[in-house]
């Protein structure tokens, strides 16, 4: 068996997907990556579909040892890299593919710029999906591994034995997620609010608080004004909904949002914004303007593009080891050919 | 029928004055989807819809649902089953429930454990239920400022509602107990142990 060990877990290191659907009703949070275009394109640059399983990093990544007869894998996401060979060490980039060896120790450092990092294997992991997905939720221990984040000692098993022999590919550029304020539409309790407080909230910086974690981000700034109290009957919650309980600070769901809530929501942040949202760190300091649904579609569909067109730009690396390796390969199978009649 | 958009990937279906938000969600459950349907959440009086943006506009699946809900409309819940579960009355809250509600935390009990509940959603958390209805009297906004965390097994209520918190999470309901019972099983088809519909009657311990 092939497989990657877990020899330090690093900070709640994740086994996730794009996400567990069909069982919000039963109360099932969605989970997924906080960063589904760093999944897709990892799960690219090892030819994978796009929503295989992966390992999500949040702050520090893991050291994880090869067992078994190698493996190609890719982190997508600023992390140093430190890979441990023969008892030599040496950098790997992020944002590309590399073939590991048996025996192997790839560290993955802290997450420097942005909340979360993704390391695809190729593949994947031969891991049991729970309720139709690898997403963990560890608040309820759903998920692979018990449901938890990465322990020491634990071993992720790969589906492939041995990696293939494609070349390793690499990302053009970093992936550009853009700039400017978070677009959000205004709902689905804007109505709850004063016309003061929309105005305020579309018109201040909110400073993301410190314990930002998987389930949202707490936003710090000027409190906003409901019109009638906070509470609302419960209704479904999607990522991105932006809630305001009593103390007017709002409240920015992320992948492991609770499926219902009870507080008035005054906007939801666009899909093709999520993945900004889920790189944002503590501290980061956020500014939100409202689009209309048509707005937010071709707004998706930009950032749909621009993934087809960072994993259409895909290219093989153009040196190193593999490059080498290649090379001599050819070598000797010109002198053999150059001997055949 | 108010219809909200909640983002680029959903919408709310107001059911006010339309049909009760489970019946609505189990009738959309057995027409067997749309394409692009992604997900169909009741709440309490409104029914959240989910779709892929990219398979589907939305005025599609509007349509979908709106074609759906007279058929909805004139259906009752049906009855569930009645479950009795043991609390230990002992939570942070419960004295200073008695204060706000002007009554001893004996007759806060009394009143809780009084009541024959019913499961109106399932949500918040994987197996959480949300009971109704409370007695007038217990009646209580739920907390400006939502607690870190709430332990697993604490009973718990806001507003007109009470449940049992199935896992440690975070939480703004004021906790009057704790029981002991397994509201989610993954392994358990249906994984949630309760179903809109049922009974919950609190037993003291």
């Amino acid at each position: 068996m092939t497989a990657l060990r877990v020899v330090s877990p690093g900070l709640n290191t994740t086994v996730q997907d794009l996400g567990r659907f069909g069982y919000q009703a039963q109360g099932v949070p969605v989970a997924g990556v906080l960063d589904p275009v760093a999944l897709r394109l990892a799960n690219a640059l090892v030819g994978n579909a796009p929503g295989e399983a992966g390992l999500e990093l949040c702050a520090l990544g893991p050291r994880l040892a090869v067992v078994g007869e190698g493996a190609r894998l890719a982190v997508v996401g600023p992390v140093r890299l430190t890979l441990t060979r023969d008892g030599e060490s040496c950098r790997l980039d992020h944002d590309r593919a590399h073939l590991l060896r048996d025996g192997d120790v790839l560290a993955l450092g802290a997450v420097e710029g942005a909340a979360t990092a993704v390391l695809a294997v190729e593949g994947g992991f031969d891991l049991e999906p729970v309720l139709g997905s690898l997403s963990t939720y560890s608040r309820a221990a759903l998920g692979p591994l018990g449901g938890k984040a990465l322990s020491a000692g634990a071993v992720l098993p790969l589906r492939r034995p041995h990696p293939s022999d494609e070349p390793c590919l690499l990302l053009a550029a970093p992936f550009d997620y853009g700039a400017g304020p978070i677009r959000v539409m205004p709902g689905p309790q804007a109505d709850r609010f004063t016309d003061e407080a929309l105005a305020l909230f579309l018109s201040s910086d909110y400073a993301v608080a410190k314990d930002a974690d998987r389930m949202g981000l707490r936003l710090e700034g000027p409190g906003l004004e409901h019109r009638d109290g906070a509470g609302i009957p419960s209704d479904g919650l999607v990522a991105g909904c932006i809630q305001v309980p009593g103390n007017g600070q709002p409240i920015v769901l992320l992948a492991d949002h609770q499926t219902v809530g009870g507080y008035a929501k005054i906007a939801t942040v666009i899909s093709a914004d999520l993945p900004r949202l889920g790189r944002a760190v503590p501290g980061t300091r956020l500014r939100f303007s409202a689009v209309s649904l048509a707005e937010a579609q071709a707004a998706r569909r930009t950032l749909e593009q621009a993934v087809a067109a960072a994993v259409a730009a895909l290219r093989s690396d153009g040196g190193g080891l593999d490059l080498a390796a290649l090379y001599s390969a050819n070598l000797v199978s010109g002198m053999v050919s150059g001997e055949e009649p | 029928m108010r219809i909200s958009d909640v983002g680029d990937a959903a919408f709310s279906v107001d059911c006010t004055a339309g049909p009760v938000p489970a019946v609505l969600a189990a009738v959309l459950g057995r027409a067997g989807g749309v394409r692009g349907l992604v997900e169909v959440v009741p709440g309490l009086d409104s029914v959240l819809i989910r779709f892929d943006p990219l398979a589907t506009c939305r005025a599609e699946v509007e349509a979908w649902v709106v074609e759906r809900l007279g058929q909805a409309e004139g259906l009752a819940e049906a009855e569930g089953r009645l479950w009795r579960i043991p609390v230990t009355y002992d939570g942070p809250d419960l004295d200073a429930v008695a204060m706000a509600c002007g009554l001893t935390p004996a007759r806060v009990v009394e009143l809780h454990s009084g009541t024959v509940f019913r499961v109106r959603l399932l949500g918040f958390q994987p197996g959480f239920a949300y009971l109704g209805t409370l007695p007038p009297e217990l009646r209580l906004p739920r907390r400006a400022e939502p607690r870190l965390k709430v332990p697993a097994g604490s009973v718990a209520m806001a507003d007109d509602m009470s449940a049992v918190y199935p896992w440690d999470s975070p939480g703004g309901w004021h906790l009057l107990g704790r029981a002991d019972i397994a509201l989610f099983d993954a392994e358990r088809d249906p994984p949630a142990l309760l179903a809109a519909g049922d009974r919950v009657e609190f037993v003291p311990r």
